[in-house]
């Protein structure tokens, strides 16, 4: 792509060029001395030919639809549809969350995504003594497919597609949806949604785990088998960089262990379950966070794309280019957001937003400004969604598939990104793979350093968070509503849930218990048993102890 | 004989998992000098009492992003309290809504920091208001 010769006139314009600048700062100095990224990648004054030299336009650039898929996996990019607008919401009851969804759904947004309390993420029903405090708080609160009927109810699931934010329990929530299909009569093949159920990020990051690893991706493995035997059209996981971000790793560990993930659980159904790899790796999906360096997330998303689709070539010999496709989700970066002058939030996930679309997402969640604060009110929400419509419809930057394409700086970033997330992926492979590395407590340590050198940057205004360390306003009122959960949404479901348990069938309940833990302990694909066992309305913690009780209990080991 | 040095509990308590403040804070006062314990994610408040009176701590310090600091901390501080402990200091951290947190104070937390406070700021309070206990 890039010639000799251009780079050997290049050299000579750079060198009348620095030679200038050296005589600019010896006059005024620069602002600082080290410019580096959000995540102190080091940034040069500038960018040239000479430093994309070794690029390849067709092994590593190419067009859209073409491998290494740099630059999309679509040949047509948003010019055939835009991105798909996906606010994630889920608060309270079943009942308080469809409506939110039927609001968002008239609101213009094309696609639903749930968000669920911490005792369903966790695996307890509203009863349990750890549940109390937390019911519908960060979510919605589901504990019998009673619960998910409500949730659902006036939603076509043949028309809609639902992305469900689930992981220990996500067997269970998947077959309560599954169930509900079956039961309005709607073909498998014809339902479509996603499942986040990516249990290694769990350790790494957000720490909503239940068993060990090892059974966690076994489940895994269980709902791909699953999945691509009857219910092709769904996504059965979300390997997910977004959790890992938030917990303050930088932009490249996000890469890495990302991928790395997603890695393990494709060498994990080949070995268990002796699928091909084709047969089950176009239905992987990947969901990443957009943060505030604009190049940087810009340059991460695009090699996210060319390393999985080396990655699934070159060590997984897949050859169905659906299986080299990294398909992905991005949200705006809630941990980039302040509670300090809250509207400035807009801005950023403005500017994060357009890193996503930029880096070609396909599908998009921006943060509402409140979000730092509490659960988004509806306005908050309206105009995190105008946001991306804004973005789509009146900027032009959707009109053209990846634009920043050839652009020195951009291209000698994702360079380098990609460079050094093969690192990581590397010294993993070397640990032995990715459960190994947790339980050695690798990728924790590398983001406690990574979120602590942060921290103290911010503290010594290195890196800037304006209304934070610059540009602070003293004695602010922050004057934004704020969402609250009432309380009486506990004692609400509590109703609920025992009066489910009342009318339930008790034998029956148990003896699907049993089968599922019959299951677990042959090895099994434990989903037939789990959708039988939720139309017979077993909870989701009864399920869960189950597991609990076959695969043992995580507990976090506290690593700083 | 040298100074008892300062004994902080960090503790996540209830199930969220949203543990990058505690992590931070355990390293920042692990640099400061302070003995620093950190229970993990996931603890129950029973769980926070009994390891703060085992490990003889100074202070409690709490965080907590999901929303159920309203129940928890208290339960900690009253915890505490109904074991002859209450003069281990509680104090709390996390996403805490401005029009919650008299009622916390009124519970028994001697301080609550929210997002944006510094890492310095956050030694000088301990150093400043908690001494090591006999």
């Amino acid at each position: 792509m890039i010639t000799e010769d251009l780079v050997k006139k290049s050299s000579g314009l750079r060198q009348k060029w620095e030679d200038e600048v050296k005589k600019i700062v010896a006059k005024h100095s620069d602002q600082k001395e080290n410019w580096t990224t959000v995540s102190d990648l080091g940034i040069k004054r500038i960018y040239g030919p000479e430093d994309i030299k070794d690029m390849d336009f067709e092994r590593d650039i190419a067009y859209p639809g073409q491998y290494p898929y740099l630059r999309g996996c679509q040949p047509t990019g948003y010019r055939g549809k835009y991105w798909t607008f996906r606010m994630f919401s889920g608060m309270g009851t079943a009942v308080e969350t469809n409506k939110r969804w039927h609001y968002l759904l008239a609101t213009g947004q094309t696609g639903l995504s749930t968000a669920f309390d911490f005792p369903t993420l966790m695996g307890y029903d509203t009863d349990s003594p750890k549940a109390k405090g937390e019911c519908g708080k960060v979510g919605v609160a589901i504990d019998t497919i009673e619960d998910f009927r409500d949730l659902i109810q006036g939603i076509p699931l043949d028309k809609i597609t639902t992305s469900m934010t689930i992981n220990p329990p996500a067997t269970i929530l998947w077959a309560m949806y599954i169930a509900c299909a079956q039961q309005q009569g709607i073909p498998l093949n014809k339902i479509g949604g996603t499942i986040q159920n990516d249990m290694l990020k769990e350790f790494i990051a957000q720490k909503t785990f239940m068993c060990p690893p090892e059974p966690s991706v076994k489940l895994i493995s269980d709902t791909i088998e699953f999945g691509t035997k009857y219910v092709p059209k769904w996504n059965t996981v979300s390997i997910s960089g977004y959790h890992i971000r938030e917990a303050g790793s930088t932009a490249v560990q996000e890469l890495a262990f990302t991928l790395r993930d997603g890695m393990e659980y494709v060498e994990d159904v080949i070995r268990r379950k002796g699928l091909q790899v084709d047969e089950f790796a176009p239905r992987l999906s990947f969901f990443f966070n957009a943060h505030i360096d604009f190049f940087e997330e810009i340059a991460k998303l695009r090699a996210a794309r060319r390393i999985w689709s080396k990655a699934m070539r070159e060590r997984y010999g897949a050859k169905d280019p659906r299986s080299l496709w990294m398909r992905f989700h991005t949200q705006t970066a809630g941990c980039s957001l302040t509670a300090q002058q809250p509207y400035n939030n807009v801005v950023r996930t403005a500017i994060e937003a357009l890193a996503g679309v930029l880096g070609g997402t396909q599908s998009l969640h921006t943060n509402s400004l409140d979000e730092v604060l509490c659960l988004p009110s509806d306005h908050a929400v309206q105009i995190a969604l105008r946001t991306q419509q804004i973005i789509a419809e009146e900027t032009g930057v959707a009109n053209t598939i990846d634009p920043l394409a050839g652009s020195y700086f951009v291209e000698a970033l994702t360079n380098e990104m990609e460079e050094k997330a093969w690192e990581y992926i590397h010294k993993i492979d070397d640990m032995g793979g990715m459960v190994a590395a947790i339980e050695k407590g690798f990728p924790q340590l590398e983001i406690s350093d990574a979120s602590y050198k942060f921290q103290k940057q911010i503290d010594a205004q290195e890196k800037i968070m304006i209304g934070v360390n610059k540009y602070v306003q003293e004695d602010e009122q922050v004057d934004i509503p704020i969402v609250e959960i009432d309380d009486s949404i506990e004692a609400e479901q509590l109703k609920r849930l025992a009066e489910v348990k009342r009318k339930r069938d008790g034998r029956k309940v148990a003896e699907t218990l049993k089968d599922i833990a019959v299951a677990c302990k042959k090895g099994e694909n434990v989903m037939p048993y789990c959708i039988e066992a939720v139309k017979n309305y077993a909870t989701v913690q009864e399920i869960c102890d189950v597991y609990r009780e076959v695969y043992g209990e995580y507990r976090d080991p506290g690593i700083y | 004989m040298a100074e008892r040095k300062i004994r902080i509990l960090l503790a996540k308590p209830g199930l969220d998992g949203h543990d990058r403040g505690a992590k931070v804070l355990a390293r920042c006062f692990r640099d400061a000098g302070f003995e620093v314990i950190y229970t993990g994610c996931h603890q129950t408040p029973e769980q926070i009492a009994a390891a703060a009176i085992q490990e003889d701590v100074d202070v409690v310090g709490l965080s907590c992003l999901s929303g159920a600091h309203n129940y928890l901390f208290p339960q900690v501080v009253q915890l505490l309290k109904g074991e002859g402990a209450d003069d281990i200091m509680v104090i709390g951290g996390g996403i805490i809504p401005e029009q919650d947190m008299q009622a916390l104070y009124d519970a028994g937390l001697k301080s609550i920091f929210t997002p944006g406070a510094t890492l310095d700021s956050l030694v000088k309070w301990i150093n400043t208001n908690v001494t090591p206990r006999a």
